[in-house]
C-alpha cells in the first residue's frame, strides 16, 4: 500500500537513481553473503549445517568448535573425542602462522629498509639494474622456485620447521618492501638529513635518528600487507612442512584428508585464520588501498 | 610504482670519481648486500638450479642421477597432457581477467558515483579480499557442495532447479566454478585499482561534455575509457601474470579433477614433482613456467616504464 506521499517520493527519484541503489544492494549481497556463510556454518551444529530446509540463521547456534580450538574452555565428554584432534591441529597451526607471518615481515621490514634507503639515497654503478631486475625477478611464481627451494631447505635440515618458511618467505616479500620504502624515502627532504650531519650524525645514524622516525607510516601499511601475504602464503608451507610446521592456510586445506570432511570445523577454522586479515583490512583500509594502487604486489 | 631515476638516467660509472663517490658506492653496496643476497639465494640461483635438473632424471622409481640433456623438454612438448593444461591455464586465466576487469569497472564506475552509505559499501569491498586464498576456497567448495551445499539449497528452495547440481562433478562445471571463486576474492582488488583510475579523471571533464549534450554512455566512451585505458592496461597485464600462476584455489577445491578439468600447468607441475617424484620433469614444466613469466614479466615492465605516470 502506498500514500499519495510516498507516491510522490516515489516520482521524485530519478531512473538512475534507483539503479544506483540496486547495483549497490546487489554488490553488497554478493560480498557479504558468501562471507555470512562462513560465519554461519562455523557455529551451526552439525546436524543444522546438513538440514532441508537450510538453517539459513542457526537455530542453536554454539561457539564450540571455535573455543575448542582456542582451548578456552574443557570439552564435553561426548565431543571430546570428534573435536579434540582437529582442534590441537589448527591451534598449532595458527601459532605456526603468527610465528612465521610475523617474523618474515620483521626481517623483511629490517633488511628491505637498509637497501630501499640506498637506493633513494645513494649513487652508485648499477643502481638501475639493481632495482629493475629484482622486480622481474620476484615475478617468478612459487612453482617455479619450490623444487631447488625444498633441495636447499632439505640440505639445511629445516624441512618441516618454522625456521625453513621464515627463510624461504622473503623470496616473494623482499623485492616489495625494498620497491616500496624506496618510494617512501625519495619523499623524505634530504635537508633534514643534512642538518643532522652537519651536527655530527654519520649517514646510517642520520638514517636511524631522522629517516626512520619519519616513515614509521610507511613501515606500518608495507608491514601489514607483508604480514597479510605471508599470512595466505600456500604452496611453500605445503611443500616444506609435513607435520609440526604446518602453517593455518594448510591445515584448512589438509584438513579433510587428515579428518574427514567435517564442513563445520572446516569453516570454524577458516574462520578464525580470516579474523586477523579481516580486522586489518577495515580498520586500515585506506592504507591498504594506497599501497595496492601504488604497489604491484600479488594479489 | 612512482620510483624515481629509472628512465632517462645515464648509467653511473666508476670512471674519474673523487674518493667520496667510491665510500657512497661502498657504503651503499653494503645497505643493499644482506637484501641481495637473499634475492640471489632465494631467486635467481633455484631459478637455474631447476633448469640444471631438469637436464636430468631425477625419479625415485629409476636410480642414479643421469644427465639427459632435453629429453624431459622433448617429453614435455610431445605431450597431450602438457598442452592440455596448458589450454586450461589459458581459459582460465583469460576467462576471469577479462571477466574481473568488466565487472571491476562497472562496479567502480557504481563506486565512484555519490549515493548514501556509499562509504559502507566501500569499507565492506574488501572483505572478500582479506579471506585467505585457501579458507576461501575451502568455502567455495563448501558452498557448491554436491549433496548440501548452499548454492543448491537456495536454488531448490526459489525453485530454480529441481534436483542437486553436482557442481564440482564435469570437467568444464567445475573450471568456471573455481572462476566463480576466484572472482568473487579477487574482484575488490580490480575495483580498487579502477576506482584510483576514475578518480583521478577531472569532474569539469565531464561537466563540459554534458554542456556539449553527451549521453552517459558518450561520456563513458568519450572520457572514462581513455583517461582509463593505461590503469586498464596495467591491471590486463599484472593480473595475467598473478592469475596463470593459480594454485591454491585449485588444491582445495578440485585438486586438479574432476576427470584432470582444472588441472592447470601449475598444479600439473605440483603433481608431477610431489606426488609423481618425477623431479626432473617436474623441473622442466617449474623451468618452462619461469620462463613464461619472466616473458610477461618483461612485457609488463616495458610498459611500466612507458607509462610511468600510469599508477
Amino acid at each position: 500500500m502506498m500514500g499519495a506521499r510516498s507516491r510522490r517520493i516515489w516520482h521524485r527519484i530519478k531512473p538512475q537513481t534507483f539503479l544506483v541503489y540496486l547495483g549497490a544492494l546487489l554488490l553488497l549481497l554478493w560480498t557479504l553473503a558468501p562471507a555470512y556463510w562462513l560465519l554461519a556454518s562455523a557455529i551451526s551444529p552439525s546436524h543444522e549445517l546438513v538440514a532441508y530446509p537450510p538453517h539459513w540463521f542457526p537455530d542453536n547456534p554454539t561457539l564450540e568448535r571455535l573455543q575448542a580450538i582456542i582451548g578456552s574452555k574443557m570439552l564435553r565428554a561426548s565431543s571430546m573425542q570428534t573435536m579434540a584432534a582437529p582442534a590441537a591441529f589448527f591451534r598449532r597451526a595458527i601459532l605456526n602462522s603468527a610465528i612465521v607471518a610475523s617474523t618474515t615481515t620483521l626481517l623483511c621490514l629490517g633488511l628491505g629498509s637498509l637497501a630501499g634507503y640506498a637506493f633513494a639515497r645513494l649513487r652508485f654503478p648499477g643502481r638501475g639494474f639493481l632495482l629493475i631486475l629484482p622486480l622481474a625477478l620476484q615475478m617468478l611464481p612459487p612453482i617455479a622456485l619450490v623444487i631447488p627451494l625444498y633441495s636447499l631447505v632439505q640440505a639445511l635440515g629445516l624441512i618441516d620447521t618454522l625456521a625453513g618458511l621464515i627463510l624461504v618467505y622473503p623470496s616473494f616479500l623482499l623485492v616489495y618492501v625494498v620497491w616500496v620504502m624506496t618510494g617512501y624515502f625519495q619523499n623524505i627532504p634530504e635537508e633534514l638529513e643534512d642538518a643532522a650531519r652537519v651536527d655530527g650524525c654519520s649517514r646510517l645514524g642520520a638514517f636511524f635518528r631522522i629517516v626512520v622516525p619519519l616513515s614509521t607510516p610507511a613501515f606500518f601499511s608495507t608491514g601489514l600487507l607483508t604480514f597479510l601475504l605471508a599470512w595466505d602464503e600456500f604452496l611453500y608451507a605445503l611443500v616444506l612442512t609435513s607435520a609440526r610446521a604446518k602453517t593455518l592456510p594448510v591445515a584448512v586445506g589438509e584438513f579433510s584428508t587428515q579428518f574427514g570432511i567435517d564442513y563445520g570445523m572446516m569453516m570454524a577454522g577458516g574462520l578464525l585464520a580470516s579474523v586477523p586479515p579481516v580486522i586489518i583490512a577495515l580498520l586500515f583500509q585506506p592504507l591498504l588501498v594506497r599501497g595496492l594502487t601504488t604497489g604491484s604486489i600479488k594479489g | 610504482m612512482r620510483v624515481r631515476g629509472l628512465q632517462g638516467s645515464s648509467p653511473i660509472s666508476w670512471k674519474g670519481r673523487p674518493p667520496e663517490f667510491r665510500r657512497e658506492a661502498r657504503f651503499a653496496y653494503a645497505l643493499i648486500m644482506p637484501s641481495l643476497l637473499l634475492m640471489v639465494g632465494l631467486i635467481v640461483v633455484p631459478f637455474f638450479y631447476a633448469f640444471w635438473i631438469s637436464l636430468h632424471r631425477v625419479n625415485f622409481l629409476f636410480p642414479g642421477r643421469p644427465f639427459i640433456g632435453l629429453e624431459n623438454y622433448v617429453h614435455m612438448t610431445t605431450n597431450q597432457d602438457f598442452w592440455a593444461s596448458v589450454g586450461r591455464t589459458i581459459y582460465f586465466t583469460a576467462v576471469s581477467v577479462v571477466t574481473q576487469t568488466v565487472l571491476g569497472i562497472a562496479i567502480a564506475q557504481l563506486l565512484n558515483k555519490p549515493f548514501r552509505g556509499r562509504i559502507i559499501v566501500r569499507t565492506l569491498l574488501l572483505l572478500p579480499w582479506a579471506i585467505p586464498t585457501v579458507v576461501n576456497g575451502t568455502l567455495w567448495r563448501w558452498i557448491l557442495d554436491g549433496s548440501t551445499g548452499a548454492l543448491n539449497h537456495l536454488l531448490l528452495q526459489l525453485g530454480l532447479i529441481k534436483h542437486n547440481v553436482i557442481w564440482l562433478g564435469r570437467p568444464f562445471l567445475a573450471m568456471n566454478m573455481v572462476i566463480l571463486g576466484d572472482s568473487w576474492r579477487m574482484l575488490p582488488l580490480y575495483v580498487i585499482m579502477f576506482l584510483a583510475g576514475l578518480q583521478a579523471i577531472p569532474e569539469d571533464l565531464y561537466d563540459a561534455a554534458r554542456v556539449d549534450g553527451a549521453t552517459s554512455w558518450d561520456c563513458f566512451r568519450y572520457v572514462t575509457l581513455p583517461f582509463l585505458r593505461p590503469v586498464i592496461l596495467v591491471v590486463l597485464i599484472l593480473r595475467t601474470l598473478q592469475t596463470f600462476r593459480v594454485f591454491d584455489i585449485i588444491y582445495v577445491m578440485t585438486r586438479g579433477g574432476p576427470a584432470n578439468g582444472t588441472m592447470v600447468i601449475t598444479f600439473l607441475t605440483y603433481f608431477t614433482t610431489f606426488k609423481f617424484q618425477n623431479f626432473g620433469y617436474g623441473a622442466a614444466l617449474a623451468f618452462f613456467i619461469g620462463i613464461t613469466t619472466l616473458g610477461m614479466a618483461w612485457v609488463y615492465i616495458r610498459t611500466l616504464r612507458g607509462r610511468e605516470e600510469a599508477l
